[in-house]
């Protein structure tokens, strides 16, 4: 049930906090890593897709559209798209697959850029929709007047739902906080390498309960980008290609943070089940994951959304050490973008291709040849099943 | 400065009702559905006549959280909000501010009872104690 589509290139660009670099640089940096990655040349491609586009609405969340790109890179596309509404920061990678499938393109620049830490100040906060704005429209509307304005509000009150249910605690979140830290020391490109203990976790200040500042990922700037290849060019390439088996985007229930009927599952539930429908790989036969953690609340709904755990359970599944270093899952093993930094997913799916090409250094997932990738959170999800070969 | 929520014909009688201290909730005509955020449209069975109604005023705590970091300036912070399952409403919640208590006391399956806070054209439900 394969795609006919394969990833063959991936770059990120040096991110960093308060850079003050552009984000164009940002980009041409990650540009030409990932065609150094694919062993192609600027001229191989022939596709550009991002999301969502270029965006003003919150400073800083995606100040570059695919024709600033073109233009800039001198690029000559048969195909280009941006996909501000689709199965999350996967979209993209997604529309980009099926556009090489269908003959539209044979290598598509996929990008993610973000200057979010440069742009912020005191008063213009990353991250806040809607900021600037006279009037609200859209499903923010009614959350932002009511205050309830960041991301960590709405997955703050998914946490405590949970908590509620299955009993977890924050020390659980902390494991996925101080894991993630501890693959982090081993990847260079990460903006938090300093060890995190759980004391350092627990006694971070809140920011919304029940989650706390080392539950929220980190604001950066830099650009990924990932290359999308037909299954007949990407042979060509210089790494094996990595063939997207399978892709799962449903979505069952509306727009909204706060109407879904069970908020201890999320989109991630809909588009998951969907993935596993398309395929005959199953759970047991993945060795690496790329979970969406914006929160660390998000690993664990991920976790049970993919059906590594039923639901309830990833309390005990992370207590038991399956997602850390040594761990039979590992999860985000670059660090994620809790420690690695928020490059909406693209960091992730950045990391899940190193591992499966052998290139993760000390952190390197041993024969890992099977890997999923989950982008988003609350309401919006896509998944990914990748595999080498 | 609070933003504002843009007035359209479908949220108007949400937003403004608390003119009169009223929560009012869209419902279908046809098959009765609640509809939350309110849509010109039944997302159930696609009639195009859509009521307005007054609940009570009164639910409960589906869930919340307490926000500690003020995101704008001038964010008086703690406060909780609170995702509240709306009687008279199944499946609609309110998410909304919790006013006239300590936020720290908020709890899953309390009873809340709406009040508003105006600003311009704008009643914004808040959530209080129903007791």
């Amino acid at each position: 049930m394969t795609l006919n589509a394969a990833i063959t290139g991936i770059g990120m660009s040096d991110i960093g906090r308060k850079t003050n670099r552009p984000a164009m640089l940002h980009l041409a940096e990650a540009a030409k890593r990932a065609l150094e990655s694919a062993g192609l040349t600027k001229d191989d491609i022939d596709g550009i897709c991002t999301y969502p586009g270029k965006a003003d609405n919150s400073p800083g969340m995606s100040p570059l559209g695919t024709g600033e790109v073109r233009n800039a890179l001198g690029l000559k596309t048969r195909w280009h798209s941006a996909v501000p509404d689709g199965p999350a920061q996967m979209a993209p990678i997604m529309v980009a697959a099926m556009a090489v499938a269908t003959g539209q393109a044979r290598h598509v620049l996929c990008f993610r850029a973000l200057t979010e830490s440069s742009s912020q100040t005191a008063t213009r906060r990353a991250s806040i929709p809607g900021a600037g704005r006279a009037r609200l429209g859209g499903w923010y509307s009614y959350l932002v007047p009511a205050n309830a304005m960041s991301a960590s509000n709405w997955a703050g009150w998914m946490a405590t739902r949970y908590f509620h249910e299955f009993g977890m605690t924050r020390e659980h979140l902390g494991m996925v906080a101080t894991g993630q830290r501890a693959f982090a020391q081993h990847n260079p490109a990460a903006v938090m390498q300093s060890p995190l203990t759980m004391e350092d976790y627990l006694g971070a200040r809140m920011i919304s309960s029940p989650l706390g500042l080392f539950d929220c990922d980190v604001p950066i700037d830099g650009a990924c980008v990932i290359i999308v290849s037909a299954a007949d060019a990407a042979k060509d390439c210089a790494n094996p290609p990595l063939t997207i088996d399978a892709l799962g985007s449903a979505l069952h229930s509306q727009e909204t943070w706060d109407q879904r009927a069970d908020l201890t599952t999320m989109g991630a539930h809909d588009a998951c089940a969907d993935l596993w429908s398309r395929t005959d790989l199953k759970p047991a036969d993945v060795d690496v994951l790329a979970l969406y953690d914006g929160f660390s609340i998000f690993v664990p709904y991920w976790l049970e959304a993919f059906g590594f755990c039923g639901h309830g359970e990833a309390k005990d599944f992370i207590a038991a050490g399956h997602i850390g270093p040594g761990g039979r899952f590992p999860v985000n093993t670059g660090g994620g973008q809790l420690s690695g930094g928020r490059l909406h997913g693209f960091g992730l799916l950045h990391e899940a291709c190193t591992q499966l090409w052998g290139q993760g250094g000390g952190r390197q997932v041993d024969g890992a040849k099977v890997a999923v990738c989950g982008m988003g959170g609350g309401f919006i999800a896509g998944s990914m099943l990748l595999r080498r070969g | 400065m609070r933003p504002l929520p843009e007035l359209t014909p479908e949220n108007t009688a949400f937003w403004t009702g608390g003119a009169e201290g009223k929560l009012m909730i869209a419902f279908c005509t046809a098959c009765d559905d609640a509809i939350h955020p309110p849509q010109l449209i039944c997302p159930k069975c696609w009639n195009e006549t859509i009521e307005f109604k007054e609940v009570s005023g009164i639910g409960t705590v589906y869930t919340f959280t307490v926000n500690h970091q003020p995101w704008t300036p001038g964010l008086a912070v703690p406060f909780a909000l609170a995702v509240v399952d709306l009687d008279g409403a199944p499946g609609v919640r309110v998410t909304a501010e919790v006013v006239n208590t300590n936020p720290e006391t908020v709890r899953i399956g309390q009873a809340l009872r709406v009040t508003f806070a105006n600003i311009e054209d704008i009643w914004f439900p808040q959530w209080e104690p129903a007791q």
